[in-house]
């Protein structure tokens, strides 16, 4: 996957998320844990959305989780995107319970389920690599 | 003895400008227009206005959009009640709910309510408006930008993320969903101020386009220019205005959180669960008691699993409910009956609040509901994020 359309819009690692892009760089999902009540976060607060407590350790996750949701898009939005209409956009919920938004790879739309579990694959580009899945 | 706030307030105007595709006015002008409508209605003048409550569209988030400003262009002052609000397509509800409490709290006595939105440009397309990130020239930063770099665009993927869900827990179909569709549709043929008045069938629901599956084109709504403007008065005053007044006997509120949350299930259970509880304890009714539904529709979704959320019918059996039409005309819940925002117009919370106090007044014409006692109107914002609801009645709800 390392030659996807460079048009696509990448997210920027910021200060908070910095870990997560380095880790994924090496294959290694993190995740932050909560060190006051245990929940699991992807780094997008200063504080866990549970208890508000602003302690937290890097945990390394599984990496491996279930299709919540998706759709298939077919509406033209982001010229980057246009090759590859109709696409999914999926919604996994990971083992240790956050969700995030993403794309299946190495499955048709069609065989596309709710509930389907599936693993974590990753999408290399040149500053940052991003959490796509495939079926298990 | 029941609820302090039931029939604590009473809606006495309103005021529409012309729908959709119309050009050559800013959303202040709109506005403007809505509201001298709203006071002409009331057979008020502007002098007796004391309170005015502002809430813009997409263009509050684009541009353009109507602000505090709206006073002094009106040339409203000694006001005693004004605020700016934004809780998305809940706000209209809303501004009509602290409207209702500031007069029963004796800070206003006059108050009103305006929504305006103009993001039809003359040539434009109407999803112009509410692409968004697809449109942000920079690079999303740290874990948010896994949304767009997902290719997840829009508000129409979040409603087909839940539809999905639905359809997947519950085995609602795409049928369902269209039937909804073409009964509003049904409805707007009866609605001269309706965009979308030529009749659809199943057949056209399905060979519409996808936007995002499981959504087709006609489960989706419209994109308007106009405004809306509702005046909110003192019940005792209110029996004796120009208009037959709408009483409001309940009102609630409902905002469930963020949707990545562990545990969320914000897909398939709404803030209507919560409104409704307030809404219909503060009136004293339940579901088996409204006449007349006028639901927030962004997208036939919504309809269903709103209907789901207030006890309509039983969580995941919404599918089957709508499935015989019966919020269609001559149905046993007549539902959207102006066609709501899929075939009406999109006025966010104003379309059904409109078509709630055309109903409850008795003024709907060939589309009048026969009975409508209680009419439920609800208002949905954000992606199923935050809502809002108002249990209207042509009767006082205070003895």
């Amino acid at each position: 996957m390392a030659d996807a359309p460079t048009e696509k819009p990448l997210p920027e690692p910021d200060e908070a998320s910095q870990p997560f892009w380095d880790s994924a760089e090496r294959g290694e999902f993190m995740l932050m844990k909560c060190s006051d009540c245990g929940a699991f976060r992807l780094p997008s607060r200063q504080h866990c959305d549970r208890c508000l407590s602003t302690e937290y350790t890097w945990e390394r996750a599984s990496g491996r989780g279930t299709v919540r949701t998706f759709g298939i898009m077919h509406q033209r939005y982001h010229p980057g995107f246009v090759p590859d209409l109709p696409y999914n956009v999926t919604i996994v919920e990971l083992d240790e319970g956050p969700r995030l938004p993403t794309n299946l790879v190495g499955v048709s739309n069609a065989a596309i389920r709710v509930g389907m579990p599936v693993v974590v694959d990753w999408e290399r580009h040149s500053d940052v690599t991003l959490p796509k899945f495939r079926p298990v | 003895m029941g609820h302090r706030l039931r029939g604590a307030a009473a809606i006495t105007g309103l005021g529409m400008t012309p729908m959709g595709r119309i050009y050559g006015k800013s959303a202040t002008e709109l506005a403007a227009d809505a509201v001298r409508a709203a006071i002409a209605d009331a057979g008020l003048k502007k002098s007796d206005i004391d309170g005015l409550l502002i809430n813009p569209g997409i263009t509050g988030m684009t541009g353009g959009g109507i602000g505090l400003n709206l006073q002094n262009y009106l040339g409203m002052d000694e006001m005693r009640l004004v605020n700016h609000m934004n809780a998305a397509g809940s706000t209209a509800a809303q501004m009509i709910q602290y409207a209702t409490m500031a007069i029963d709290a004796g800070m206003a006595t006059h108050v009103v309510c305006v929504f305006a939105d103009n993001p039809l440009k003359e040539g434009g397309s109407s999803g112009a408006a509410y692409g968004g990130a697809a449109r942000n020239p920079s690079r999303p930063k740290g874990m948010a930008g896994l949304t767009a770099a997902a290719g997840y665009f829009g508000a129409n993927t979040p409603y087909a993320l839940a539809a999905r869900r639905h359809m997947a827990l519950y085995g609602t179909t795409q049928d369902q969903l269209g039937t909804i569709a073409v009964g509003q549709r049904q409805w707007a043929t009866m609605n001269p101020l309706a965009q979308m008045r030529e009749q659809i069938t199943l057949e056209d629901y399905h060979a519409s386009r996808w936007i995002i599956e499981p959504l087709h084109l006609l489960d989706c709504c419209l994109v308007s220019n106009g405004a809306v403007a509702v005046i909110v008065s003192p019940p005792d005053r209110a029996a004796s205005m120009a208009q037959p007044a709408v009483y409001i006997h309940g009102m609630g509120q409902g905002h469930p959180g963020d949707h990545n949350a562990a545990g969320s299930d914000w897909e398939t259970e709404t803030g209507g669960r919560l409104a409704a509880k307030t809404a219909f304890g503060m009136a004293g009714i339940g579901p088996e008691d409204i006449d007349v539904c006028e639901l927030y529709d962004c997208y036939t979704y919504t309809v269903l699993v709103t209907l789901e959320d207030y006890g309509f019918c039983k969580k995941g059996e919404g599918g089957p409910f709508v499935e015989d039409g019966k919020l269609g005309p001559g149905g046993s819940l007549p539902t959207n009956t102006g066609g709501g925002e899929l075939s009406g117009y999109y006025m966010w919370g104003m379309t059904p609040i409109s078509e709630a106090i055309i109903q409850a007044r008795g003024q709907a014409g060939e589309r009048q509901v026969a009975k409508h006692d209680l009419v439920l109107t609800t208002g949905n914002g954000g992606s199923l994020s935050y809502h809002a609801a108002l249990v209207l009645s042509p009767y006082p709800g205070r003895s």
